[in-house]
């Protein structure tokens, strides 16, 4: 990739996108393996059990969006402050320092696997916590990384501009980085170890992560279609107040079951159904401020202003895909009334590929193409063939892999569930019932869709630049 | 600055509205986890001798009997410590001995990685069954035959160090090097766990047999 940047800091995020689209190619290659083992059991059994496949596959996830995160930041942090960031020789040996951690915990992952009901293993191999199953030196090494990070975004910030964009990502990273020390315990009463590992995963998802993508939509308004700052920054505190104010709460609603008291019911349901309204409002935002942009240049006499249509494209969709797949999907099973009998199935799953996907991957891939017009120092990108195919077969795939999901859910729901009492045996009458079978066969030939659509997005990252229509142009 | 229309298009307001919100959510997370946190500390041994119910109880409840029953006050099922019962041939666990073996079993559920594929309390992977009540699950009744055990701990002990020799269905579970002494942490861990008091989740557990496949 040529490399026209001015600023340092725009390097180092195209080095962090550069991993993360690794990642994603791995969290759809293990994804895979374990979508298989649901329809071929025996496939890779004892070999690459379906707990390892798994776990590479939700902490590639994990792991590719922090590094399209960081990386998002990295690269807007110039145009933001004016200045090129301050420690920026420290953040590249940052950059080092956490890929060669990621390989060795991915290669442990693998190779070793599991240990001994031990202190090591939790710290040398897997700590066995969902999400947050990285070892504990690995931790460390993570929250050393992040607080290099962390000041490097603080210092660049004091140092050059304070937009009110910055402000915002600079309380929000810090909150981020913060509540990851709350999984950073070993306890053996089981409920406690949930409640405080629901703070760093539901305050990450469903508070953090939720401000940080309002904050990049924020920013890449003003970039591609040249939205009035003062606009999108109100908008933005707006949507701070609503996500933070709904979702901080909302945790209640992964406290109906784990020992925790009733009272989460009422928290919970309350504050749960009130978390698809900012993604609501981000939505309608997108679009309000794309119409009114447009139409003031018209009304000039003006060719309204678009300069990234890929970018765009894929801005657009993360806004809709978040309230679909967070808000609908999410809203679906959150009342304790449902969720008694979803908590736990294929429901989940299908809620969890649907919001990760509408809410983070799509605004992440939309600053790849970001930063692949930036690296080209094109004023204008434009969508290709290849561009177009990529996101409808990712679209397609991962739509398709929530709907089949949903209707295994469904079906499980009823039989496991409401039929048989959530026994071991009604679970496997559910997971052999020829609806649940099916939907899975349907959610593997989804996942091989996705697979493509990422093939078709990672040839057109790397040659979009050099295409026809992007080559006529002049520069 | 631009002229100030109004308090709705200022800046500065939603800014102070925001951080206003996100304080108060904050602040009342924080207040509520202090709460949760007192209600789901682990019980005492003192607590099961004199009867007093405790969302998490202490570890001595393998100790004792448990039972999944509906609570007409409560409107769902609720966990019941009842008379004392073996557990590995005794019943007089101390408090250190028990919190010993919950904490190995603990450990161990966490390097074993179970949770990529079971859920735990519901939370967790949905390639096999969920572990909330697995110690009063009915199929183990049949594995204490098959397995020639005298006790359910046992079978479950002997399930765990080799699952897939011992399989329930085609999707088996993986041999994962459990030791003797480490399952009988484990399925120390499975009763305790299951005398959680989790709200009547899951519901009706083991009561009804399925209409299409009515026994």
């Amino acid at each position: 990739m040529a490399s026209n940047f001015a600023y340092e800091s725009k390097k180092l995020g195209v080095m962090y996108f550069a991993v993360a689209v690794a990642l994603l190619g791995a969290q759809i290659l293990f994804g895979l393996v374990a979508g298989i083992q649901f329809v071929y059991p025996s496939f890779l059994f004892e070999v690459l059990d379906f707990n390892v496949a798994r776990m590479v596959h939700i902490n590639a996830l994990v792991v590719w969006l922090l590094y399209a995160m960081i990386g998002s930041v990295y690269y807007l942090l110039p145009d933001e402050t004016g200045i090129d960031t301050v420690g920026i020789g420290l953040g590249k040996l940052g950059f080092y320092i956490l890929t060669a951690a990621v390989t060795v915990v991915v290669l442990v992952y693998i190779l070793i696997q599991t240990g001994p009901a031990n202190h090591t293993t939790l710290w040398l191999i897997q700590e066995g916590r969902e999400y947050i199953e990285a070892p504990r030196w690995a931790d460390i090494g993570i929250v050393v990384v992040v607080l290099v990070f962390l000041s490097n975004v603080y210092l660049t910030a004091m140092k050059g501009e304070r937009t009110g964009i910055l402000t915002v990502l600079m309380a929000d990273l810090l909150a981020l980085a913060g509540l990851y020390l709350a999984g950073m315990f070993y306890t053996e009463n089981i409920s406690i170890d949930q409640y405080w590992w629901w703070w760093v995963i539901h305050l990450w998802v469903e508070a953090t992560w939720e401000v940080f993508v309002a904050a990049i939509i924020g920013w890449a308004l003003i970039k591609t279609i040249g939205a009035n700052r003062q606009i999108v920054e109100m908008w933005l505190w707006i949507e701070v107040a609503m996500l933070f104010g709904s979702g901080i709460l909302g945790i209640g609603h992964h406290y109906f079951w784990i020992g925790t008291p009733e009272y989460w019911w009422e928290i919970g349901a309350l504050f749960s159904a009130l978390e698809p309204v900012p993604l609501v409002a981000m939505f309608v935002h997108v679009m309000y401020d794309w119409g009114k942009e447009a139409g003031i240049k018209k009304g000039a006499g003006e060719k309204p202003m678009m300069n990234n249509t890929p970018a765009f494209m894929w801005f657009v969709g993360s806004a809709f895909g978040n309230f679909i797949g967070a808000g609908v999907w999410g809203f679906f099973h959150t009342l304790p009334q449902m969720n008694i009998y979803t908590h736990g199935s294929q429901f989940t799953a299908a809620h969890g590929h649907l919001a990760f996907f509408g809410a983070f991957a799509m605004a992440m891939i939309a600053m790849f193409y970001m930063a692949v017009q930036g690296s080209s120092g094109k004023k204008d990108l434009k969508m290709t063939f290849n561009t177009k195919m990529g996101f409808i077969l990712l679209c397609l795939g991962v739509v398709g892999m929530a709907v089949a999901l949903t209707i295994a859910g469904y079906g499980q729901v009823m039989v496991e569930r409401a039929q048989m009492g959530a026994t071991w045996e009604g679970y496997f009458v559910s997971q052999y019932s020829h609806w649940f079978k099916q939907a899975m066969g349907w959610r593997l030939a989804m996942g091989v869709v996705t697979l493509v659509g990422f093939l078709y997005i990672v040839y057109d990252l790397l040659t979009i630049n050099k295409a026809k229509i992007n080559t006529e142009q002049g520069e | 600055m631009s002229k100030k229309v109004s308090v709705w298009s200022d800046n500065r307001f939603w800014q102070r509205s925001a951080a206003w919100v996100t304080g108060f959510a904050a602040m009342l997370l924080i207040w509520l986890t202090f709460d949760t946190m007192g209600q789901i500390a682990m019980g005492t041994d003192e607590d099961l001798t004199q009867g007093v119910t405790k969302r998490v109880p202490g570890p001595t409840v393998i100790n004792y009997k448990i039972t999944y029953e509906m609570s007409d006050k409560r409107g769902h099922e609720v966990p019941v410590i009842g008379e004392k019962e073996n557990f590995f041939g005794r019943d007089d666990y101390s408090d250190e001995e028990a919190r010993a073996l919950l904490n190995l079993g603990k450990l161990g559920v966490q390097a074993k990685n179970c949770m990529n594929c079971h859920t735990l309390l519901g939370n967790g992977a949905y390639y096999a069954p969920d572990l909330t009540k697995a110690w009063l699950d009915p199929m183990w009744d049949g594995y204490i035959a098959r397995l020639g055990k005298d006790s359910k701990e046992e079978a479950i002990a002997e399930f765990l160090q080799n699952p897939s020799e011992n399989p329930s269905h085609e999707r088996m579970m993986p041999n994962l090097g459990i030791t003797e002494t480490e399952a009988k942490g484990i399925v120390a861990f499975l009763k305790h766990m299951s005398s959680i008091d989790t709200n009547g989740f899951p519901r009706n557990f083991g009561k009804i047999q399925g209409a299409i496949h009515g026994k």
